[in-house]
């Protein structure tokens, strides 16, 4: 987020929501985005192909069409330039690209972009002078947005629409992606991505390399970016990579088209898993490792907002399970690496003195409340409100954006557009949720979300099992009845193994740029059985 | 600026300022069950009232401005004995199986009890019953022991934005409850637990932690909820070496982000650590079979398998997956590892997925 999640609750004048089920995702965030609406009056705006919880208090919902948000946004952007409602100065001081995506964005009238998203002109408008009128106007994205083959344009256009409203940078403002995991901003930060090292400074730059080759004492690092996720699970299909070494992660479950994933894992040679419990991913490992919970382990997570906090160990590691930690330095003590670490406080402090961003802070520091990086010297109060002054490259850069649009369309076949995503009772695969006794107890099953008239027409009622397929495979599971989404849409969640939803899901076309698969659109089919 | 005089002790305090907060800043401890400085003010308990000279009622210090010259006395024989009248109706309604209740040690109608000495209640007649079987694997609602602070209906209303309970009937019938006095599940209730983190007594409690320790038995860690990027702060309750309990700190010093408030997942969602199948020793696959393992023998195993591949087929045949869900030290020495030790820029995690 480049602002922080109390604004959300105070400082914000109008939130825009796209792509986020915030009260069933980040249920906090979601409390407090309520309350700013209902008790300061702030003016709410949700996009969403399901109108979920937060579209009841809303000054607009709009329900478009999955895989059309770019076309969404860029009518909006349209509207602003159109009624003359852009921040003329913040355009002129702080931006450039500013033409280029002017005249792009001439052909995206609301009239047009509503033949594209199914959103009634009016309300595009509508969505457009609230945001762009509003003293601080900040939006909130989730997977909703990303997870598609188009993920980078979504976010570029959402950038966009910030910059031409001068809504970067101030209390209440902001581009504030939510998410998912309560430590993906820190797994990014700490560089466990293969282009870049800690504090995103990039692998292939020389000057980047040397310096992590004298603190890290190695001859020469690899100056070549590295393979993503989605990219290894090819490779590995094809033969090519040989050895995968997962640390608590269950591709097996989370990643799209798991009959892909199953087959490029069988594939490897070998296959190492370190995990709290005997994972769909773990089953068909060659060596498992024991790790521990959140509750038996010292360190620090970052949240969303970019707070780094303390994670305090409460009980011993259970039975022979083994820190994390630990379980690296030995594997790397035998490869003739030798890594001596006394606590993860140690670590830290090693962390600091190759991660710019984090030098400031320290475990003394943040022993109560955290700290929002950027945070360069012990003497910084944390960042909490990013791009004040500047941008990180000086001027912020428009990017012209057109819309493409979903990769797989419904067709005779498969008639029906599938959505998947999380619900408020359950984790991504369900790991620790579905073994968490209240939480299982009343949520045991996964369902299928159906409107009424297309199970009327079907003859589906509510509870009964259904079949739901799309090219990749097909799942049986529950249907429950709500006229929250479209005639057309269906919507599931993937947190269950015995009817995982990514057995149906597209693992391509990749967004070319974050190799982000599309999990959000694809092409179904639903049976009565 | 206005003066004020608490028990003798003269404070100013800025014009506004509610009776309580001048008496909590003079030094004196006054007993409240239905105020919450973060929700809106009720002014219904009446266990805060104080006396103030010259006038003969006394005033409910939470909804009581301060006024200039006020002279207070905190604990005079006509607020004791109005306390204690409270306290036994309030008792009168209620069960005290303090024995049995969760909240036994931490419960501020046995606190209050207990300072003004009152053991049982003169106005004890026809039991009437208000507790409540609610078929939910979460919350356990035992209203024969609700004292009718009302603190639930507000932060459910206030804080979570449910607004899923409510005060039904009036008198000696009030008693809280859904629209329609149903079940939880079939309200708007969204499980969040918060009504249970306000409730001055054992009314409200969590049926994941039923019967596994009581209040002062157990050691409140505070630590970083491990599901969504919200990054909750949590309090894991430990007893004899074993988590058993959720609670949350309220004080924004500790916890920044959500001041106390849960959801459902970090609220209840923390019996997992405790499964019976949670993974306790290495596994190598021998014949097929994963097979239990020492660790030497496991890491020796992956060392070789790893040095094996690095050889035959370059660092690049090696690849991570590192975790969203594992601290930044143990990502930091992931990629560390793969970069330095086996020489790839192979690491990734599932931010996109
Ligand atoms: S659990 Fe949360 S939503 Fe349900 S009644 Fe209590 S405060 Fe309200
Ligand atoms: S249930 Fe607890 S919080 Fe709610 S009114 Fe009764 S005593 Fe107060
Ligand atoms: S308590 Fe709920 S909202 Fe807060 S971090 Fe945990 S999962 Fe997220």
């Amino acid at each position: 987020m480049t602002n922080s999640i109390a604004e959300l609750e105070k400082d914000a004048k109008a939130i825009f929501l796209i792509g986020t089920n915030t009260t069933e995702n980040h249920p906090v965030i979601g409390y407090k985005i309520r309350k700013n609406v209902r008790e300061n009056g702030a003016k709410l705006i949700v996009a969403d192909p399901r109108k979920i919880e937060l579209a009841e208090i809303a000054d607009v919902y709009m329900r478009f069409k999955p895989g059309t948000d770019v076309a969404l946004i860029n009518g909006m952007i349209n509207v602003i330039i159109s009624e003359g409602l852009l921040d003329q100065e913040f355009v002129d001081q702080r931006t450039e690209g500013y033409e280029d995506v002017a005249a792009s964005i001439a052909k995206y009238t609301p009239e047009y972009v509503s033949t594209i998203t199914g959103v009634p002109a009016e309300d595009i408008k509508k969505a457009a002078r609230i945001y762009a009128e509003a003293e601080a106007a900040a939006v909130c994205y989730a997977m909703g947005v990303t997870q598609h083959s188009t993920g980078t344009d979504n976010v570029k256009s959402i950038c966009n629409l910030a910059l031409v409203t001068g809504n970067l940078g101030k209390p209440g403002s902001g581009v504030n992606p939510l998410r998912g995991q309560n430590n993906v901003q820190g797994a990014c930060d700490m560089g466990a991505l293969p282009v870049v090292l800690t504090a995103y400074q990039k692998v292939v730059d020389e000057p980047v390399r040397q310096k992590f080759e004298t603190a890290w004492k190695v001859d020469k690092l690899p100056d070549k970016n590295g393979l993503t996720l989605t990219d290894a699970i090819n490779k590995a299909y094809d033969g090519e990579l040989k050895g995968l070494l997962v640390i608590g992660e269950n591709p097996m479950l989370s990643d799209p088209d798991l009959h892909h994933v199953e087959e490029a894992l069988n594939k490897l040679e070998f296959l190492m898993v370190q995990d709290i419990f005997l994972t769909e991913t773990a089953e068909k490992a060659d060596v498992v490792f024991p790790g521990v919970t959140f509750a038996e382990k010292d360190g620090t997570f970052s949240n969303t907002e970019r707070r780094v906090q303390r994670v305090r160990q409460a009980i011993s590691s259970l039975g022979n399970a083994k820190q994390d930690w630990e379980i690296i330095c030995e594997l790397s003590n035998r490869l003739g690496y030798p890594m001596k670490y006394s606590s993860p406080g140690e670590i830290f402090e090693e962390i600091r003195t190759v991660t710019p961003s984090y030098a400031g802070i320290s475990y003394d520091r943040i022993e109560a409340t955290g700290l929002h990086w950027p945070c360069p010297t012990e003497e910084h109060p944390g960042t909490p409100i990013l791009h004040k002054e500047k941008f990180n490259r000086g001027l912020g850069l428009f990017h012209v954006v057109e819309y493409i649009g979903p990769a797989e369309h419904p067709d005779n076949e498969y008639p029906f557009i599938l959505t998947t995503g999380r619900q408020l009772y359950h984790y991504h695969t369900g790991t620790m949720t579905r073994r968490s006794s209240a939480l299982e107890e009343h949520k045991p099953y996964n369902e299928v979300e159906i409107h009424p008239n297309t199970a009327s027409r079907m003859g589906i009622v509510e509870g009964e099992f259904v079949k739901l397929s799309t090219r990749r495979g097909s799942i049986e599971l529950r249907a429950k009845l709500t006229d929250i989404l479209e005639e057309n849409v269906v919507f599931t969640t993937f947190h269950y193994k015995e009817a995982a939803a990514n057995l149906l899901t597209l693992s391509e076309p990749l967004d070319p740029v974050a190799k982000i698969p599309p999990y959000k659109v694809c092409a179904a089919n639903l049976e009565k059985i | 600026m206005i003066n004020v005089t608490i028990n003798g002790k003269e404070i100013q305090v800025p014009r506004g300022t509610m009776l309580l907060e001048a008496c909590r800043q003079a030094g004196a401890d006054i007993p409240t069950f239905c105020h919450d400085p973060h929700l809106q003010l009720a002014g219904s308990c009446r266990m805060c009232v104080v006396e103030a000279k010259g006038r003969w009622n006394l005033l409910a210090s939470c909804v009581m401005p301060a006024e200039n010259g006020m002279e207070i006395e905190t604990e005079s024989p006509s607020v004791v004995e109005a306390r204690k009248i409270i306290l036994e109706l309030l008792l009168a309604r209620h069960d005290l199986s303090c024995h049995t209740c969760e909240r036994d040690g931490d419960c501020r109608l046995q606190d209050y009890c207990y300072r003004y000495g009152v053991k049982e209640s003169r106005f004890a007649g026809e039991i009437i019953h208000f507790s409540k079987e609610d078929p939910n694997p979460f919350i356990e609602r035992d209203y024969d022991k609700c004292i009718m602070c009302t603190k639930c209906v507000r932060v459910c209303k206030e804080i979570t934005g449910a607004e899923a309970i409510n005060v039904k009937d009036r008198g000696h019938h009030a008693a809280i409850s859904t629209a329609f006095d149903g079940n939880l599940a079939d309200s708007t209730c969204v499980f969040c637990g918060q009504c249970i983190m306000v409730c001055p007594v054992g009314a409200l409690t969590s049926k994941v932690s039923m019967g596994k320790g009581k209040p002062y038995q157990v050691e409140k860690v505070l630590t970083t909820c491990t599901y969504c990027g919200t990054g909750c702060t949590l309090e894991l309750n430990v007893k004899d070496d074993t988590v058993v309990g959720v609670s949350s700190n309220r004080d924004e010093r500790y916890s920044p982000v959500n001041q106390g408030a849960l959801c459902v997942k970090g609220r209840f969602g923390w019996d997992f650590i405790h499964a019976e199948d949670r993974l306790t020793t290495p596994l190598i696959r021998k014949n097929g079979e994963l097979q239990p393992a020492s660790w030497d023998e496991a890491l020796d195993f992956a060392a070789a398998k790893l040095k094996q591949i690095k050889e035959a087929s370059g660092p690049d045949a090696l690849a991570m997956f590192a975790s969203a869900r594992i601290t930044n030290e143990e990502n930091y020495l992931a990629q560390k590892f793969m970069r330095a030790v086996i020489g790839t820029n192979n690491v990734d995690h599932c931010a996109r997925l």
